[in-house]
């Protein structure tokens, strides 16, 4: 039973009944991200200067593609949340708004996808 | 959704004094920005690096050079504040730490905690002589 007035929701005030999705893919990529940042980190640190060999040595271990994978998978998916509420906040211009908002989904969803056939393609192509 | 609701003022701007809670809370959003920019960047390092030796060496020259070097210290120390200050979220979803001291006391934690970490990071990797 609800005691919120039907005009209410016929007006389009108060909560649009589909938020937790996006709270609940936040905190979800969150925890993945939260766990293998820190190798990220390192790897940045140890390998951004490496040779193309090295690094070709580095993503035939299947442990190291296959985190990879799905590092990036959690990466654009949270960021691709996270630019959403950002653009929500501050841009309030409506075209603009929801020009922005397709961009975002688009170009992260690009992301991911280019991302993950690099990583297949080094890890499998020798 | 035409109507003009009342809104509270902006947290930067003449209405609040800085604070370590609001700051920290801007800058999780400023490193989140630069992350999520920041991380196509990664993209196309990794595309670079599939396609073989000549399309990755564009990549190398610029990951070598001294803006190249400052902006992965600079997406390092984004991702680390970012990490930490998301944990601290992460509590406060589960709805603990939310009194003023402690907030204040997990705020200053995760500023040095962001700093350290990337320096002693950096630092091990380049004393151990980083990778060829």
């Amino acid at each position: 039973m609800t005691l919120r007035d039907p005009l209410a929701t016929a007006r389009g005030l108060g909560s649009a009944k589909s938020g937790f999705g996006h709270w609940w893919a936040q905190r979800l990529s969150a925890v993945v991200l939260a766990l293998l940042t820190p190798l990220v980190v390192y790897g940045l640190a140890k390998y951004s200067q490496s040779d193309y060999a090295v690094l070709k040595t580095q993503f035939a271990n299947p442990f190291l593609s296959g985190a990879s994978v799905l590092y990036v998978l959690a990466l654009f998916w949270h960021a691709r949340h996270g630019l959403q509420v950002v653009v929500e906040d501050y841009i309030h211009k409506p075209g603009l708004e929801t020009a922005l908002q397709v961009a975002i989904k688009i170009v992260y969803s690009f992301a991911a996808v280019a991302a993950v056939i690099a990583i297949m393609r080094l890890a499998l192509v020798a | 959704m035409s109507q003009k609701r009342p809104m509270s003022p902006f947290m930067i701007g003449p209405y609040y004094r800085p604070q370590i809670t609001s700051m920290m809370s801007i800058m999780h959003r400023a490193t989140g920005v630069v992350l999520a920019l920041g991380s196509l960047a990664l993209v196309w390092v990794l595309v670079s690096l599939s396609m073989g030796e000549q399309a990755f060496a564009v990549v190398r020259a610029c990951l070598a050079s001294p803006v190249g070097m400052l902006a992965l210290v600079v997406f390092s120390f984004c991702l680390m504040y970012h990490l930490f200050n998301g944990v601290r979220h992460l509590f406060w979803d589960g709805g603990k730490g939310f009194d003023i001291p402690t907030v204040y006391r997990s705020g200053y934690a995760v500023v040095v905690l962001s700093l350290l970490s990337t320096a002693a990071v950096w630092w091990f990797a380049v004393s151990t002589g980083g990778a060829p």
